[in-house]
């Protein structure tokens, strides 16, 4: 059982909580996860990315977006409430070093994810981008806490309602296309469909491009294999060997195929992300 | 393997009870050997393919008694040497024979702590049963003396009594002990331990109790409330649990000693690493292994789909790869989720085929086809990635192999379709990787499993395992076998310790 300390609204369907887990706190390191349930007997698994953690109140901080059942209940919980299941810290640790200039994009609530990670890069040395997008201003997040961080920071909405007017891909083209801001590794967290065109964006360049990777998983120690993903000639465990991995060797296609494994039968109201359809119409608008 | 009513056996059975125990002069040898073995009373196959209750109902007390007096009380019985944890078999036959069911079930818990499970889901033809007298004499191994189904009837009894009397625990310690895994090893090595006085805390990674037992074995086989009983007896001995709680994770295996003072440690983690085949396909959607299937199914109860929110596949035509167990779990499973067809693929013969022969039995009474000297060749998809047909091979046997089973070889050309839209892995399990990978101080071997001494010691001092983790996908009992000697090395070093404080502590 983990109690809520803290819960907050951060945009239309996304919240952030922060839960007493003082085991986590000590062991956890940015990239690893979290798999929770809202109900013990009857609940589903979900991984979340561990976005902070305080050592002060011993609480990590998980943001996520309403999508089904287990994130709806999760929204319902209040300061107070028991998690009856949370486990972690699971995964591998992004591996964090200097690695001279680097861009860390984040889309949506992937933003939540890149924080901790955005943090440890810029604690090593690098010289850090960040860009971040969104639907519109109003599902913007943490830009205040990215802005601490970054050296760089890029704010970009489809609508143009706040910052630039485009798709996370454009401003990263852009700096790999400058020789004098051209990273030396770019890291993507987002829509799996975002993580898809940023990888190809890079490619081109041969920019070493990492992206994580949030697939359906039920025990989260590799017992299952429900996460496994092809990346390169290899069949990798997402939450055991990841879930970070590099982005030109993916096989999106098949994993975005699995994440939607069950999509016509999931009892709650099918989500429709409007992300990924922003990125089917642009893609299709430009080919 | 009945498919007699159950008022049909109660009619046979009362006739033999009448002449077995109210009868003037005593039963003979040889009138013993003409005892007919005792059918186990099943549900009916039609009703069971589609519900998860216990395919197997158990003897009645007077199906036991007469079962029971098949033993001849051999001079020297084969079967206690062919028991992993070496209960005293004739010795509680014979007390259920006599109508003493709290005698023999005190008889087996003075070896074995888990008798209903072990009752259930031992391979007991392989073991105590492979070797009885009454299966030679009978030259059928099916026709032994039917030990599991009677260890199963006392264990019930008991537990139908109310009161299951939990062991006796000795004086407290002080000495604390970690156990790494809730399956059948930890549990052995938790009661054993705990027994000695010492402080016994199991640490579980899911949020149920019971490792392979409640993730793998389906209800119809092992119901959970047998598991939950088992575990309460542990409670009730004060053996605390620790849930979502992943040892390498939450905190480092080597920590529990150095931070959080525990005197020794059991990994009992299991083989939880699914293999799959390396073939075209693998990764398409309707792809599973038989662990994400039966752990959704089971673990995370989606065959109650009203309540459950994990979602399972739902499937039409089944195609289950392998010949054990898990295999006719999985693929028994599948009938009782609604798919129309399901095969068991598998590229030897039925008598090659690792599974229990009462599982094999039940699975084809439950309609479960069984494709033999066939295997997958490639799985493919359709346009939205999702699996839709199998391409698949014949095989013929050839030479034996090194296991001394004869090889399957391939027959060329022999490819043809198989229609299916899901496929169930279970090939087996390699050793789950966890714990040795965020402890390095471990040793282990080419297959990653733990490498231990024959006292189960570790590389590490004051760390042991047991179970899968150490021998590779195997069964419930020898796990239990590999926890109780484990349990016994762990006191034997807590008592030397103990001694040796004692001695420090007068000079």
């Amino acid at each position: 059982m983990a109690k809520i300390l803290h819960k907050e609204k951060l945009s239309q369907d996304v919240f952030l909580m922060r839960v007493h887990a003082p085991l986590i706190v000590e062991e956890r390191k940015a990239g690893q996860f979290i798999i929770l349930q809202t109900n013990e007997e009857f609940g589903e698994r979900i991984p979340l990315t561990i976005a902070d953690a305080n050592k002060e109140e011993d609480s990590i901080t998980l943001i996520f977006q309403v999508v089904g059942k287990t994130t709806t209940e999760l929204s319902q919980l209040n300061i107070g409430d028991d998690l009856p299941v949370l486990v972690g810290p699971l995964g591998q640790p992004t591996h964090i070093k200097n690695y001279g200039k680097v861009v860390c994009v984040g889309g949506g609530i992937g933003v939540a994810p890149l924080h901790p990670i955005a943090q440890s890069l810029k604690a090593a040395g690098n010289d850090v981008t960040i860009i971040i997008g969104a639907r519109n201003k109003e599902l913007i997040i943490l830009e205040k806490e990215m802005k601490e961080i970054a050296d760089k920071l890029i704010v970009c909405t489809d609508d143009g309602s706040y910052g630039r007017k485009a798709l996370v891909t454009e401003p990263l083209k852009e700096l790999c296309e400058n020789e004098e801001a051209k990273p030396d590794m770019v890291i993507a967290i987002g829509p799996p469909i975002m993580m898809k065109f940023c990888s190809l964006t890079t490619k081109p360049y041969g920019v070493f491009t990492q992206v994580s990777l949030n697939t359906i998983m039920v025990d989260g120690t590799g017992m299952c294999g429900g996460c496994r993903v092809n990346v390169g000639s290899e069949v990798k465990f997402v939450c055991v060997d990841g879930p970070e991995f590099d982005g030109h060797l993916v096989d999106f296609d098949n994993m975005m195929a699995r994440l939607n494994s069950y999509k016509d039968i999931e009892k709650e109201a099918a989500h429709s992300c409007y992300v990924d359809k922003q990125f089917e119409k642009k893609l299709e608008e430009t080919s | 393997m009945s498919n007699l009513s159950q008022a049909e056996i109660n009619d046979q059975v009362k006739v033999l009870f009448d002449e077995i125990f109210n009868r003037t002069e005593p039963l003979k040898k040889k009138d013993q050997l003409r005892i007919p073995p005792q059918m186990m009373p099943t549900q009916d196959e039609n009703v069971r393919r589609h519900n998860l209750e216990e395919v197997a109902l158990g003897y009645s007390s007077e199906q036991a008694r007469v079962e029971a007096m098949r033993c001849i009380q051999c001079a020297k019985p084969s079967c206690i040497d062919d028991c992993p944890v070496e209960i005293n078999i004739p010795g509680f036959l014979k007390q259920i024979g006599e109508d003493d069911f709290q005698g023999a079930i005190d008889t087996i818990k003075e070896t074995s702590l888990l008798p209903s499970i072990c009752g259930r889901v031992c391979p007991q033809e392989s073991q105590c049963q492979l070797h009885c007298a009454i299966g030679v004499a009978n030259k059928d191994v099916d026709k032994a003396v039917a030990i599991g189904r009677l260890e199963r009837f006392v264990a019930d009894w008991e537990r139908e009594q109310g009161a299951i009397q939990p062991p006796e625990v000795k004086p407290e310690t002080g000495k604390k002990v970690a156990i790494v895994g809730s399956g059948p090893a930890g549990l052995v090595v938790a009661a054993d331990v705990r027994r000695e006085g010492h402080d016994v805390t199991i640490f579980e990674a899911f949020h149920k109790l019971g490792g392979v037992m409640r993730y793998g074995i389906p209800e119809f086989r092992l119901p959970n409330d047998i598991i939950d009983q088992e575990i309460s007896t542990l409670e009730a001995m004060g053996v605390k649990f620790e849930k979502n709680f992943v040892v390498g994770r939450t905190r480092k295996l080597m920590d529990l000693i150095k931070k959080d003072g525990f005197d020794s440690i059991f990994i009992g983690t299991g083989a939880g690493l699914p293999m799959f085949m390396g073939i075209d396909g693998e990764s398409l959607v309707g792809v599973f292994s038989a662990n994400e299937y039966l752990t959704r199914a089971n673990l995370m109860r989606a065959f109650d789909s009203k309540n459950s929110d994990t979602p399972i596949y739902h499937s039409k035509n089944v195609a289950v790869l392998g010949g054990g167990n898990v295999a006719m779990d999985s693929a028994r499973m599948a009938l009782r989720l609604g798919a129309e067809n399901v095969y068991v693929v598998y590229r030897r013969t039925e008598k090659e085929m690792p599974a229990r022969v009462e599982e094999v039995e039940h699975a084809k009474e439950e309609g479960v086809q069984f494709l033999f000297l066939q295997n997958a060749k490639n799985i493919i998809g359709d346009d939205k990635g999702r699996v839709k047909e199998m391409e698949c091979l014949r095989y013929e046997l050839g030479e034996p192999d090194e296991s001394g089973r004869r090889r399957p070889v391939v027959i060329e050309g022999s490819e043809f379709i198989l229609e299916v839209d899901t496929v169930i892995v279970a090939i087996g399990n390699g050793s789950n990787p966890l714990v040795s990978q965020t402890t390095p101080e471990l040793d282990v071997n080419k297959w990653g499993n733990l490498i231990v001494d024959e006292k189960m010691k570790t590389s590490v001092d004051k760390v042991y395992a047991g179970g899968d983790i150490v021998l590779g996908a195997a069964t419930v009992i020898l796990a239990m076998g590999e926890g109780r000697n484990a349990a016994a090395s762990i006191n034997e070093m807590l008592h030397d310790e103990i001694i040796s404080e004692t001695a420090d502590a007068i000079d």
